[in-house]
């Protein structure tokens, strides 16, 4: 039988709740709004006149192959950016965890990335793979491999895939951990009495205890890929060579910021509004259910 | 250390002048200039609010030229724009189109009664930033144009004859050969593409970049950058760059820091770039004029200018833009531009002050200086090369930044890339239309 507790009356509850409603409110339904109201519009930059244009904004983008081809680069950089943050820190995490001595160094210093904001983390990387001075292109080239990220698309990619990926498995390091510790030893020694290996007892054991904390990773990092890698793009590659890194938030950036099309860029926003809300339902409908707590 | 202590000092003094006299007119400036291009605006302003008590220029630094025009379209909106509004070059037709948002300069000036003579600035610096009627819209505040620099040590350890005639493309093309040849790496390199080997590539040679006068005339333009001349030129690049004689660095001036420390023979950048070459270049350099297509279209015409003019926003009392006047009338007096002409490469704005820089022997002291402002001003501006005046001419620059990368990497063919190029860049022409017709 559960247990709940409740409030009595109507004014208390909604005292409490409001504070975060009206966090809510102000930064983000009234934004919200306002792209959704602006994406009916081609606006000119200074807002002295604008022209009601309906869905056309939405006709523009989708006939343009160009914002199309930046869905597919969206989709290839996220589950590269969320692969490649999640299955490290894991290995990380669980090395860490049999660790008997020092293990709260290891944990210290594999955290220490988080606290480099994405921008600096970009120009960092930069400077390690820079065609001219990079240490590591500069090794690269002497193994006989032409380092070119300025050209090349699948190497700029590549780039920007690690530079984001490096800072999130600290996050998504501490959250493994976290996890790991808290697996009931008595299960895991159980197994091991039943001779059960260490790689058995993770795949059958550990892992699907990890499962709630690895699907809330999922989705924040498939969020984070989405949103919060804009600087590390805008500082090692401003969407080239070509068109292969730019993805949607760059896009609603270059497209609002840069060429000052504030319609083109609302519509962007909207849509990407509806792109995250369905990817969010998608996962806790389907993958939610292989979950479990 | 001279500068940064006129630099303090010119800091102080504003400090001083705006609390010491709070009667005085204020005239905001929003600017992008940083270093030691923002020590010289301080200066100058330092100077302009010491020489009257009326008037106080408070200027403010608002990022890079991006960010400056969109906190001044910010501010806009909010009602709280400065008075003067420093955009560069390809964000003119932006300001053009927003006849509510702006004060012509001319009109500035008229009303203000300061002395003004639009006929005393250069024809092609103030081409750029005058109406299609002749009427001076912005002040030319920060110009250049593209040159070719030489470095005189590389070409001699690849045994070129360092004197060669680089004046067109074609003996360009054969010193490239003859670098490769002889063991030079990286035997050309190039800042701001676009810039360089499209838009000035098209003024140059006298063919159309876009129609309508290059947009001059109307909002319905369309690029015509897919045209045989420059076709041809970007073939030729794109081979150079196949074999190894062009090295692409990147979509802005990248480029700059291989030719400096001496990486590049060949460097096709801003003559702007003269102050960091100078200072940091340990081997001989020269400064060529832009080198073109020997029988191809009308070249050499003139090349184009790139940089920033001063732009001044509406909605202000008339007492502040009488102040406005002033301090754009001060800017464009002959001992401050000759000052800064000679300080920082970039072009005199007025025929006076390029004179006065010759009269004091600079260009005999600093040889080269003097040859962007000749391969500016050697023939009377055309309809193709008085400049381009394109919407969302920012982001179609990135545009042909992408397509320039496919040719660069034998992606397509440079008829290919701009075909694509242009059917991209008439959208965006298109959507600017909409929002401005």
């Amino acid at each position: 039988m559960e247990k709940r507790v409740t409030f009595r009356g109507w004014m208390l509850p909604l005292l409490l709740i409001a504070p975060q409603v009206v966090i809510s409110a102000v930064f983000f339904f009234y934004p919200a709004g306002q792209a959704i109201w602006q994406s009916l519009f081609i606006p000119d930059p200074f807002g002295l006149s604008s022209q009601f244009v309906g869905m056309g904004n939405f006709e523009f983008l989708l006939g343009d192959k160009f914002y199309r081809a930046a869905f597919l680069t969206t989709a290839i950089f996220s589950i590269l950016v969320t692969l490649c943050s999640m299955i490290p820190a894991l290995f990380l995490a669980v090395l860490a965890d049999r660790l008997i001595k020092g293990s709260g160094v290891y944990r210290t210093l594999l955290i220490w990335p988080y606290a480099v904001a994405p921008a600096v983390a970009g120009v960092l990387w930069l400077f390690m793979f820079n065609t001219r001075v990079g240490v590591i292109s500069w090794y690269l080239g002497h193994l006989g491999y032409d380092w070119n990220h300025v050209l090349n698309g699948g190497e700029a990619m590549g780039l920007v895939v690690v530079a984001s990926a490096w800072g999130r498995i600290s996050y998504n390091f501490l959250f493994f951990f976290a996890a790991l510790q808290a697996v009931p030893k008595s299960v895991i020694e159980a197994a091991a009495i039943d001779g059960a290996h260490f790689w058995r007892r993770f795949w059958t054991i550990v892992l699907p205890l990890l499962s709630p904390t690895t699907f809330f990773l999922l989705v924040v990092n498939i969020v984070y890929a989405f949103f919060e890698t804009f600087g590390v793009i805008h500082t090692i590659t401003g969407g080239g060579p070509q068109q292969s890194t730019t993805i949607l938030v760059y896009k609603v950036f270059s497209d609002g910021f840069v060429g000052q099309d504030l319609g083109s860029s609302s519509a962007q926003s909207v849509i990407l509004l509806f792109v995250v809300g369905l990817l969010t339902i998608i996962q806790f409908k389907y993958i939610e259910k292989r979950v479990h707590y | 250390m001279k500068t940064t202590l006129i630099g303090a000092l010119a800091a102080s003094a504003t400090l001083l002048s705006t609390t010491a006299a709070l009667a005085q007119t204020e005239v905001q400036f929003w600017h992008a200039f940083t270093g030691r291009l923002g020590e010289l605006v301080t200066a100058q302003v330092a100077d302009f609010n010491a020489s009257q008590s009326d008037y106080t220029v408070v200027e403010s630094h608002k990022g890079n030229y991006s960010e400056t025009l969109n906190a001044g379209i910010a501010a806009f909106r909010a009602s709280e724009q400065p008075h003067i509004l420093m955009v560069f070059e390809v964000g003119t037709a932006t300001m053009m189109a927003a006849g509510g948002a702006i004060k012509p300069v001319h009109e500035v000036m008229e009303e203000s009664g300061a002395s003004f003579d639009p006929d005393a600035y250069i024809g092609a610096v103030k081409g750029y930033y005058t109406s299609t009627d002749g009427q001076m819209l912005s002040l030319p505040f920060n110009s250049s144009t593209p040159v070719l620099w030489v470095n005189r040590d590389a070409m001699q350890a690849a045994g070129v004859d360092p004197d060669t005639d680089l004046s067109t493309w074609q003996n360009v093309g054969a010193v490239l050969e003859q670098l490769k040849a002889g063991g030079e790496e990286c035997p050309l390199v190039t800042a701001w593409q676009s810039w360089i080997h499209l838009e000035n590539f098209s003024a140059y040679h006298d063919v159309p970049f876009a129609s309508q006068d290059n947009g001059f005339a109307g909002l319905d333009t369309e690029l015509m950058l897919n045209g045989e001349a420059q076709v041809a030129h970007l073939t030729a690049m794109g081979e150079w760059a196949a074999d190894g004689k062009f090295i692409y660095t990147g979509r802005r001036n990248e480029g700059g820091a291989n030719f400096r420390a001496g990486d590049c023979a060949l460097f096709t950048e801003s003559s702007a770039g003269y102050a960091g070459i100078s200072s940091e270049a340990e081997f001989d350099f020269d400064v060529r004029p832009l080198p073109y297509w020997e029988g191809v279209g009308n070249a050499p015409q003139n090349t184009i200018i790139g940089g920033a003019s001063l732009w001044v926003m509406s909605g202000h009392d008339d007492a502040e833009y009488k102040g406005v006047g002033e301090f754009l009338s001060f800017l464009s007096s002959s001992d401050v531009q000759a000052a800064w002409h000679q300080n920082t490469g970039y072009l005199p704005i007025t025929a006076e002050a390029g004179e006065a820089t010759r009269m004091a022997g600079f260009y005999e002291e600093n040889p080269g200086t003097d040859i962007a402002v000749i391969q500016m001003t050697a023939k009377e501006p055309t309809a193709n090369s008085k400049g381009l005046r394109l919407g969302s001419f920012d982001q179609i620059r990135g545009i042909i930044d992408e397509e320039l990368e496919a040719i660069w990497s034998g992606d397509k063919s440079a008829q290919e890339a701009m075909d694509s190029a242009k059917e991209r860049g008439d959208a965006l022409l298109r959507r600017f239309e909409a929002a401005n017709g």
